[in-house]
């Protein structure tokens, strides 16, 4: 080399190169300059990308609704011609999803693109509406997500319902201020309530269960209206009601969401979660409420509240195989929930056990344990299988009064199942087997009863979708259980669809269950009414299975009014037992359990409207009609504080969320029809109820200031119009007299209450 | 000696013959033009209704169709062609399979992928659907 001037050479090369470069950077600036446009650049970049610089190559760019576009050079940068109305960037490039990116200002961008990944689309499902009403779905399934749970008032899963018409809730007594579900006329034991698709809220859980899932663990709530799916097994008889919990991979990294409450409630919840690897990452959710005030508005010297404090811990690990197919969630959950009611100067280390005053705790302690492995085949997207196992311990100590009632339930599930095709993607299949276990160990007030329930059972569901207009799935369950004997359970859905936008379903189907007649009416124990059990020499407490078919029909028409899209729906199903444990509190003095002889039938109807008034403004309305009777040993009566007709509607506004700086409006109004009362006829005048009370209105509102993507404060307010219950409590002034009552509660105890709140978010 | 060799060589090319046996879940991939739901829904039915296709997957943005099939009972070609039935266009790396103009004609209007206008039309619905997402 002629190295004297090699070193020339190469200064010389450089700067002539560099005055290419410039040269080449100017002359691409000309044409811009003499039309003086202004340029904004970028990088798009991929983490991925075996070069140095992350860049891609060939990445196509363009103005969203514009012909203006681009693409990246072999270092992945662009620049493109801008102007003002040119908001949203969109960015392409096949095998990677397509984003669409908000321009405010020409500092040039970092972009790194993401793979578009094969099993992300099967699982993923657009999502429109806070309530989405499926059109596609066999099932009459609805979808409630994670804006419309912002909309409760509170806190946990039974206060996530207040906004959805398909959903009543009612206080089950007037003392602990538990709220309670129903679906189609019937109560939550009918309802098969499960976390993740694993049976949950069941057994000693049934009655405060849904106080123990906190409302910011919740993404989303799947209603199933109907005999449900036999996958999940043999106990759904009016229902399914399945919530999907937040997930450590797409939860925000930090979420901080404070309560607080006019009568004193406090509440705090944290959400940490963290990827660990490319595969694992683990979330910590701790949760805990307080409520050490005392209450007592309506004068009756019981607290209209209970005293509560509960702690909620639960440590998530969530797997991710993407390539291999392998997804796995593994759930730790430790819960510690303390209510204390009565009278207000009850004292629990002086009067417990005593006349001194009448006062009622209820201590809860229970560890859960899920783990969830599913694998999909790699090169079979249609063909999966997956296995769920879930261990729970429920440990409650409770005294109403000088009653005492103790649960210690145990419990096991585990279901393995396998889904794949039968020729083509429109005859799919699910096929399984699952072994349940039992342990239940009461002591009702001098009483004890011990139980163990094992069941294994076989299941086959065939799922035919024609792609068109038409789809069923046909289930079958068989079941050999200890104590409910061998079994099966069918369960069948139609739909169809007549013509464009409606939507047709029918369904059939069988469930059983064991009733847990204490764990579910454990309310009844506050009161002085003697419990009586006519023993029929059956399996669970002398009594027999309960066994219903429900069947029904639902018809579903979306169309347009004045240009904005709208949809009516209309609902009518029938619950109709072959046996039912049935509570027969008509005597005032007594509560009653026995086998039903005779008829048990739940018929439900609701027609449900619902509106898009216009950009941001939802309304959704509904009525409803409950015709419930069962044959008493006293002869046919409708089945007590159920109302007969019930209106709702709701209206929704929010305005628009380009910055992150919104407003969120929510007003929800309920009308309750008359409703019959217990007989109190028997009883000394001053605590005698009328036969029948009527109906009457509530009102709930919440306002929310998005302040950014990571801040907003709600406020609220429930019960707007202060309706109250004139005497929860019958006997207050006796409790320990026999004319002690709490349980006949049709309207709410507490009165207005006014709420606040903030969420805190960092993805 | 030589027919023994020549049933030998025979025998062997037989053997690698079959030894490239027809997949059963053989995965195939290809372009098919279309721009919305509506398209995706008549694109992926026209696919599974041809006999050996177990799935079928049609991207909205990449146009990419993912399908499954059984290369024992059907052929890439024939799913092609019911897919140009129903309207739909095929572009393959070398050439294009037009659907009919009577085939084209018979889909929903808003789906019609060969007019520019409406593929404009299309992205900006797209963008209606994100912001409510």
């Amino acid at each position: 080399m002629r190295c004297l001037n090699c070193k020339y050479l190469k200064i010389r090369i450089k700067f002539i190169y560099m005055k290419t470069k410039i040269l080449n950077s100017f002359l691409l600036f000309i044409p811009y300059i003499i039309f003086s446009q202004t340029i904004f650049k970028g990088m798009i970049m991929d983490k991925n990308n075996p070069k140095d610089n992350l860049g891609v190559e060939g990445v196509s760019v363009h103005w969203l609704n514009t012909n203006v576009g681009t693409t990246t050079n072999e270092k992945g940068w662009f620049t493109i011609p801008y102007k003002e109305e040119y908001k949203k960037l969109v960015v392409s490039y096949i095998g990677y999803k397509t984003d669409t990116l908000t321009i405010t200002n020409l500092k040039p961008i970092h972009h790194f693109l993401t793979l578009e990944s094969e099993l992300d689309e099967i699982t993923i499902e657009s999502k429109r509406n806070a309530v989405q009403k499926n059109s596609f779905a066999t099932a009459n399934i609805f979808t409630v997500n994670s804006e419309e749970l912002l909309k409760a008032a509170c806190c946990n899963l039974a206060e996530s319902f207040e906004t959805n018409p398909s959903i009543d809730v009612s206080f089950s007594d007037a003392l602990t201020g538990t709220r309670q579900i129903q679906m189609l006329g019937l109560k939550s034991p009918y309802i098969l309530i499960t976390q993740e698709n694993v049976p949950s809220i069941r057994g000693a859980s049934q009655a405060y269960g849904l106080t123990f899932t906190p409302g910011t663990w919740v993404e989303s709530i799947q209603i199933s209206k109907g005999a449900g799916t036999v996958v999940n097994g043999y106990e759904s008889i009016s229902g399914q009601i399945n919530t999907e919990l937040v997930k450590p991979f797409s939860d925000n990294t930090l979420f901080v969401n404070g309560y607080a409450n006019r009568n004193g409630r406090l509440e705090l919840n944290t959400h940490f979660n963290q990827k660990i690897s490319e595969k694992w990452s683990t979330g910590l959710y701790l949760h805990g409420n307080y409520r050490g005030e005392k209450f007592d508005n309506n004068g009756d010297n019981f607290l209209d509240m209970p005293l509560a404090n509960q702690i909620n811990i639960m440590n998530r690990w969530q797997y991710t195989d993407a390539e291999k197919g392998w997804v796995s969630f593994i759930n730790f959950r430790y819960l510690s929930d303390d209510k204390q009611t009565g009278e207000i100067d009850f004292n629990p280390e002086s009067d417990k056990g005593t006349t001194n005053a009448w006062g009622s705790e209820i201590d809860t302690k229970r560890f859960d344990f899920t783990a969830k492995v599913g694998y999909v085949f790699p090169e079979l997207p249609f063909q999966s299988f997956g296995f769920q196992f879930a261990y729970s311990n429920h440990q409650q100590e409770s005294y109403f009064g000088l009653r005492n009632y103790n649960i210690s339930h145990e419990s096991i599930y585990s279901n393995l199942l396998f889904n794949s095709i039968i020729g083509d993607t429109r005859n799919k299949f699910k096929t399984g087997i699952s072994f349940t276990h039992d342990g239940y160990n009461e002591d009702v007030f001098t009483n004890t009863y011990n139980r163990v329930e094992n069941s294994v059972g076989a299941f086959f569901e065939y799922a035919f979708d024609n792609l068109n207009n038409f789809s069923y799935t046909a289930g079958l369950r068989v079941d050999h259980h200890n104590l409910l004997g061998t079994f099966i359970t069918p369960r069948l859905h139609f739909r169809y669809v007549p013509w464009e936008k409606a939507t047709l379903r029918a369904s059939v189907g069988r469930g059983i269950r064991s009733a847990n007649i204490f764990a579910e009416n454990q309310q009844l124990f506050a009161s002085s009414r003697q419990l009586n059990i006519e023993n029929a020499n059956g399996n669970i407490y002398g009594l027999d299975p309960e066994i219903a078919w429900n069947y029904g029909f639902s018809y579903l028409q979306k169309f347009n009014l004045f240009g904005q899209k709208a949809d009516i729906t209309l609902d009518y199903y029938v619950t109709d037992f072959e046996n039912q444990i049935v509570l027969d509190w008509e005597n005032p003095q007594e509560i009653n359990f026995y086998n039903l002889e005779g008829r048990s039938i739940a018929n439900s109807f609701q027609v449900e409207v619902n509106y898009n008034l216009a950009e941001g403004l939802d309304l959704r309305t509904a009525y409803k009609y409950f015709d419930v009777i069962t044959d008493y040993k006293s002869g046919r009566l409708q089945k007590p504080l159920q109302p007969r007709n019930r209106f709702f509607a709701n209206l929704s506004y929010e305005t628009n969320n380009d910055n992150f700086n919104q407003w969120r409006f929510d007003v929800t109004f309920n009308a309750v029809g008359a409703q019959r009362l217990l007989n109190t006829s028997a009883n000394p005048a001053q605590y005698q109820l009328p036969a029948s009370v009527n109906g009457f209105e509530l009102l709930n509102s919440q306002i929310t200031k998005v302040f950014s993507k990571k801040f907003e404060v709600y406020v609220g307010a429930e019960n707007l119009t202060n309706t109250r219950q004139q005497n929860p409590v019958l006997g207050s002034d006796n409790p320990f007299g026999s004319n002690f009552d709490t349980t006949i509660v049709y309207a709410p105890i507490f009165g207005r209450m006014i709420y606040t709140g903030f969420r805190f978010k960092i993805k | 000696m030589k027919k023994i060799i020549l049933i030998a060589i025979v025998s062997i090319l037989s053997f690698t013959a079959n030894a490239q046996e027809k997949n059963k879940n053989a995965k195939v991939t290809f372009e098919v033009d279309g721009i919305c739901g509506m398209c995706k829904k008549r694109i992926e039915t026209a696919a599974l209704k041809t006999k050996g296709v177990k799935f079928a997957l049609w991207n909205v943005k990449t146009h990419q169709l993912n399908l499954i099939m059984d290369e024992r009972k059907v052929e890439v070609g024939t799913v092609q062609q019911n897919i140009a039935n129903v309207g739909h266009d095929i572009i393959l790396k070398d050439k294009k399979i037009t659907a009919t103009l009577e085939a084209y004609n018979s889909v929903h209007p808003c789906c019609k992928y060969r007019d520019s206008e409406i593929v404009l039309d299309h992205e900006g619905g797209l963008k209606k659907q994100k912001k409510k997402n």
